[in-house]
C-alpha cells in the first residue's frame, strides 16, 4: 500500500487529494505514518518504528495500524502496490 | 477628525445565497466616520466567505457551535481576546444569541468585551410561540395564533380559524395550508424537524414589509428604516428591496420599542393588510442581512449599535432617504487552498 | 530514551457544516478525579462500572435549593423523593440536612421508617397504597396524599374502623399551560373534581384535610408553570378557608424541576438553558405570597424535588471494552455499562468525559453499552479523543433515577460508593453477585437435577 503520488501532506496535518478535491485532517502520529508510507517504507518497518518510538504494545499497534490503513483505503488516498498510477 | 481605534468581533460571515448579516454589519462598521474599526471575524465553518474577505476582516477565528455550550464558547473567546483585545462583540445568528446574552455580563466583567443585546426576557417573550402574549402585553396587532401539540387538534381548528392558515415551527419554517389535510401534513413535516409545539396562525392577506431598527433599551428608537422586498429568491430571501415612507409603520415600530424597551438591533416582519391595518408577524432579535440598505439610506445602524455598546450617548436618527434600493448579487472569490488549510487545521486565518 | 505518549492514528474528512473542534475542549476535558479521589483508584478498588456519589455535591446543592426558597418564603420544607434515589446512605444525607421523606410505595415507606424518619414526616403519595400501607400510615400519623375517590372512601372506612382521624391531602392536577398535562394523578382543578373531593372529605368529617398537593410534570423547563400551579392551589386553600373556616396547613408543589442534563434533541446545553432553583423559587413564592393569605396563615411550602437535588452528585465510571468501525466508517466504542444501568440515556445526551489525559485530536463516535441488544446505545453521536481498550470514562449527572430504575438484565448491578465531605470513600451498595440474584429464587425438587 502506498500513498498516491499526488496527495499533498502538510505539517499542520492537512491532507489534500487534488484528484478528488477531498481534504482531510490527520493527527501527528497519523501524519508520521503517511509520510513513512510516502517514503515507500513497508508496513512492518513502520510498525517497528512506532513500537520503538511510542509507549505502546505490539497488539495495539497492530490493531490501530490496520484500522488506519483501512481508513486511508476508504478515503481513497492510497493505491495498492501492484497498480500503477494512471 | 482622527478616528478612534476599536476592535469589533462579528459573527454571521456566511455571505452565501441566503446570507447571514455579518458582512453587511461589517460594511456599516467600516463606513464609520468616528471609529477606525478593526474587524475580528468569528466563524463556525471553514467555508464562510467572510473568512476570505481580507479587505473587510483583519483576522477570523473559528468558534464552537452553540450546541457545544457556553463553557466552550467562553474558553475560546478568552483565547481570542488574549490575542486580539476585543472591545465589542456583535453576534448575528439567532441560534447563538441565547449563549451570548447569557455570557454578556461575564464577557464584559472578565474580558472587558462589551455588547448591546436584547435582555433574556425580551429574547424569550418575542419567541414565535410567545408572540400572541407579546402582542397583548405591548398593545401590538398580532395575527390570531394558537399553539397546538397534537395532530388531533387540527380537525377542530375550523371553529376558530378559516382556511388558509399558516402552520409554523417553534423556531423556523412556515407553510400556508388551504385545508386540514395540508395542515396535518405540514404539522408532521415541521414538527419532525423542529419539534413541538406547532403554531397555527391566521393567514393575513396583504403586503409584507420589514423594518430594521435599533433600540436603546430605555424605550427610545435610535434608528428605524422600513423596506419592502421587490423580489425574492426561491428561499424567500430578499433579492432586491426599497426603502419606504410609511408613517404608520414608523409609529408602530416606535411604539414597540417604547413599550418593550427593546435593547439592541432587531428586524420586524410585518404585514400591511389591504384595509391598511398592520400586523406584526415576527421579531428577529438581530440585524437583518439587508441592514446595509439602512446605511445607504442614511442611518448607519451597525455604527449606532457600536456606540451604544461602548456606552456613548447616541442621538436618534430622524430621517432616512426613501426610494433607496438594494440589489443583492453573488460574487465568486478566488481563494488559495493554503488559506482553507490554515482555517481548517489551525482554526484561525 | 523515554518513549513518546501514544495516540491512535486518526484521519478525518474535512466536511463543511459539521461540528468544528475549535474551543470545544470542555466536553472532553479529562475528568481524572471526583472530589480529589482518582477515578483509576476507585475502579481499581471497587471494579468497573461503578456509581460514585459526591456527598459534598449533595449537601451543596441542597443548601443552594434551600437558600433559594427560604430567602423568598418564610416556611419551607423539603421532602426527599425516595424513588429518585433510595439508597439509604443517600436518603440519610438529605435527612441530616433536614429533609422529610416522600414515598410512593409500601417498601419505600418502610425504608423511610427504618432510616429513622418519624412517621409524621413521611409523605405518602402514589396511586397504589395497599390496605396494610394505609393502616401503617394512619397509625404513624403520616400525611396521606389521596389520588382517587376509591382511596378516599377506603380511608373513610379505615378511619371509622380504627377510630382514628387520618391526616390527608389531596393531589390536584391542573392545566398550567404545559404539555403534556398530567391529568391521570389526583383530582382535576378546572372541571371541579378537586372541589368535589374537598367537599366530600370535609362533610364526611372523618379525615383531617391538612394539605393540598400538585405535581405538574417531570423535567420541567418552565418556572412559570409552577407559578400557575401555586396560584391554583392557593386559590383552593383560600376557598376552603372561606367556605369551611378551615386553614390548610401546607401546599405541596411536588417535584419535577429539571436538572442540568441535556434532553435529546435540544440544540443548546442543559447546563446553559435549564432554569435554576432561584427561578423556580421566584415563580412559586411570588404566586403564594400574592394569593391573599394573611401573614399568620401562610401555608407551609413543601417541595418534593428529587432530580434537581441529586442528579449532579452522581457519576458513573466505566471502561472501554473495545473499539470498532461501523460499515459507514464511523467509530464505535463499546463500554462496560449500558442502558441496563443507565436508563436515563434514553432521554438525555449525557455528558461523558475520558478519565485520562490525551492529545488535541478527537473523532466522532457512537457509544454502545455491552448488552447484546440493538437498543443499548449510550450516545448516538459524541466527539471524543481516541479511547483505548481499558481506558476509563466518567458519565456526569446520573444521580437521579438510575440507581432505582436500573435493570438486572444480562449484567448484575454495579457497586455504589459515596465520597464523604473529607474525600473518604465509603461503599454504600455492594456489587450484586449470583448469590444475591438467586436469593429469591425457589427451585422445585423435581427440577433440581438433570442429565445431559
Amino acid at each position: 500500500m502506498k500513498i498516491k503520488k499526488n496527495i499533498a501532506l502538510s505539517d499542520t496535518g492537512f491532507v489534500f487529494n487534488p484528484a478528488s478535491g477531498d481534504s482531510f485532517s490527520v493527527n501527528p502520529i497519523g501524519l508520521e505514518i503517511m509520510k513513512l508510507l510516502q517514503e515507500n517504507k513497508s508496513h512492518e518497518v513502520i510498525k517497528k518504528h512506532l513500537l520503538e518510538t511510542y509507549s505502546v504494545d505490539k497488539d495495539t499497534i497492530e490493531k490501530d495500524f490496520y484500522d488506519f490503513a483501512k481508513m486511508l483505503e476508504q478515503f481513497k488516498v492510497t493505491e495498492s502496490d501492484e497498480k500503477k498510477e494512471s | 477628525m482622527k478616528r478612534k481605534k476599536v476592535n469589533v468581533a462579528v459573527t454571521g460571515l456566511n455571505n452565501v445565497d441566503s446570507p447571514g448579516p455579518g458582512i453587511p454589519v461589517v460594511r456599516g462598521l467600516l463606513d464609520s466616520k468616528e471609529y477606525d474599526v478593526r474587524i475580528i471575524g468569528l466563524s463556525y465553518d471553514a467555508l464562510e466567505p467572510g473568512i476570505y474577505m481580507h479587505e473587510l476582516i483583519a483576522k477570523t477565528y473559528q468558534i464552537p457551535l452553540p450546541s457545544a455550550g457556553q463553557n466552550s464558547l467562553m474558553e475560546r473567546l478568552r483565547y481570542i481576546n488574549s490575542i486580539e483585545k476585543i472591545d465589542v462583540i456583535i453576534p448575528n445568528f439567532d441560534a447563538e444569541l441565547f449563549n451570548f446574552i447569557k455570557l454578556a455580563d461575564t464577557l464584559e466583567m472578565e474580558l472587558g468585551i462589551r455588547s448591546f443585546l436584547p435582555t433574556l426576557e425580551q429574547f424569550e417573550e418575542r419567541q414565535k410561540y410567545n408572540l400572541p402574549e407579546f402582542g397583548k402585553k405591548y398593545d401590538i396587532n398580532i395575527p390570531k395564533s394558537k399553539t397546538i401539540h397534537s395532530v388531533a387538534e387540527i380537525k377542530n381548528l375550523y371553529q376558530e380559524f378559516t382556511y388558509p392558515l399558516v402552520v409554523k415551527g417553534k423556531f423556523y419554517d412556515a407553510s400556508v395550508a388551504y385545508n386540514a389535510d395540508q395542515a396535518t401534513s405540514y404539522f408532521h413535516k415541521i414538527s419532525s424537524k423542529w419539534g413541538l409545539p406547532i403554531i397555527i396562525q391566521e393567514f393575513t392577506y396583504g403586503t409584507e414589509v420589514n423594518v430594521t431598527a435599533v433600540g436603546d433599551g430605555r424605550g427610545n428608537t435610535i434608528g428605524a428604516v422600513p423596506m419592502r422586498k421587490q423580489f425574492i429568491t426561491d428561499k424567500g430571501k430578499a433579492w432586491a428591496g426599497i426603502t419606504l415612507e410609511d408613517g404608520d409603520l414608523m409609529d408602530l415600530t416606535r411604539k414597540l420599542m417604547k413599550n418593550s424597551k427593546w435593547k439592541g438591533p432587531c428586524e420586524l416582519e410585518m404585514i400591511r393588510t389591504n384595509e391598511g391595518e398592520i400586523y406584526l408577524i415576527e421579531i428577529n432579535p438581530r440585524f437583518p442581512a439587508w441592514v446595509y440598505l439602512a446605511v445607504g439610506a442614511g442611518q448607519n445602524h451597525p455604527e449606532a449599535l457600536l456606540k451604544l455598546a461602548l456606552g456613548e450617548k447616541v442621538k436618534p436618527f430622524t430621517k432616512y432617504e426613501t426610494g433607496k434600493m438594494f440589489i443583492r448579487y453573488s460574487y465568486d472569490m478566488i481563494c488559495d487552498l493554503k488559506e482553507f488549510e490554515t482555517i481548517s487545521t489551525l482554526g484561525e486565518l | 530514551m523515554k518513549k513518546l505518549q501514544y495516540e491512535r492514528p486518526l484521519i478525518q474528512r474535512l466536511n463543511t457544516g459539521l461540528m468544528n473542534k475549535f474551543g470545544m475542549k470542555t466536553e472532553y476535558t479529562p475528568h481524572t478525579h471526583i472530589d480529589e479521589v482518582s477515578v483509576k483508584s476507585l475502579i481499581k478498588e471497587f471494579g468497573s462500572p461503578l456509581f460514585v456519589i459526591s456527598e459534598k455535591t449533595i449537601r451543596n446543592t441542597y443548601k443552594e435549593a434551600n437558600r433559594a426558597f427560604k430567602t423568598r418564603y418564610p416556611k419551607v420544607q423539603f421532602a426527599w423523593s425516595y424513588k429518585t434515589n433510595y439508597i439509604n446512605a443517600v436518603c440519610n444525607v438529605f435527612h441530616q440536612e433536614g429533609s422529610w421523606a416522600e414515598v410512593v410505595s409500601g417498601f419505600e415507606y418502610h425504608k423511610a421508617l427504618n432510616n429513622g424518619v418519624p412517621g409524621s414526616k413521611i409523605i405518602f403519595n402514589g396511586p397504589d397504597k395497599s390496605e396494610d400501607d394505609l393502616r401503617a400510615a394512619i397509625n404513624n400519623e403520616s400525611p396521606i396524599h389521596i389520588d382517587h375517590l376509591d382511596e378516599l372512601y377506603h380511608l373513610n372506612e379505615l378511619a371509622v374502623e380504627m377510630n382514628k382521624r387520618p391526616k390527608v391531602a389531596i393531589r390536584v392536577n391542573m392545566d398550567t399551560g404545559v404539555y403534556p398535562m398530567w391529568d391521570r394523578f389526583g383530582f382535576n382543578y378546572e372541571n371541579g373534581q378537586a372541589w368535589d373531593a374537598i367537599n366530600k372529605i370535609i362533610l364526611a368529617d372523618k379525615l383531617d384535610l391538612v394539605g393540598l398537593h400538585s405535581h405538574i410534570g417531570t423535567f420541567m423547563l418552565s418556572p412559570s408553570a409552577y407559578g400557575v400551579a401555586a396560584s391554583k392551589l392557593s386559590d383552593l386553600a383560600l376557598g376552603i378557608k372561606k367556605k369551611y373556616k378551615k386553614n390548610i396547613l401546607y401546599l405541596d408543589m411536588g417535584g419535577g424541576f429539571a436538572s442540568k442534563n441535556t434532553l435529546k434533541g435540544s440544540f443548546l446545553q442543559g447546563v446553559d438553558t435549564n432554569p435554576n432553583f432561584d427561578q423556580f423559587a421566584e415563580a412559586i413564592s411570588t404566586a403564594i405570597l400574592n394569593a391573599g393569605f394573611g401573614t399568620d396563615e401562610l401555608p407551609l411550602l413543601v417541595l418534593e424535588t428529587g432530580r434537581a437535588l441529586i442528579d449532579d452528585a452522581g457519576y458513573l465510571l466505566g471502561s472501554v471494552i473495545s473499539n470498532k468501525r461501523l460499515s459507514d466508517g464511523r467509530r464505535a466504542t463499546i463500554l462496560d455499562f449500558g442502558v441496563n444501568v443507565m436508563f436515563t440515556s434514553f432521554w438525555y445526551d449525557h455528558k461523558i468525559s475520558p478519565a485520562q489525559d490525551f492529545g488535541n485530536y478527537t473523532e466522532d463516535s457512537v457509544l454502545y453499552g455491552p448488552l447484546c441488544m440493538n437498543i443499548d446505545v449510550i450516545r448516538e453521536h459524541i466527539t471524543l479523543p481516541p479511547l483505548k481498550r481499558n481506558d476509563h470514562v466518567v458519565v456526569h449527572t446520573v444521580g437521579a433515577y438510575n440507581m432505582t430504575q436500573w435493570m438486572q438484565f444480562i449484567a448484575l448491578r454495579p457497586a455504589v460508593v459515596m465520597i464523604d465531605m473529607k474525600n473518604k470513600v465509603h461503599l454504600i451498595r455492594k456489587r450484586e453477585n449470583l448469590e444475591y440474584l438467586e436469593a429469591c429464587e425457589v427451585k422445585p425438587d423435581y427440577l433440581k437435577s438433570f442429565k445431559l
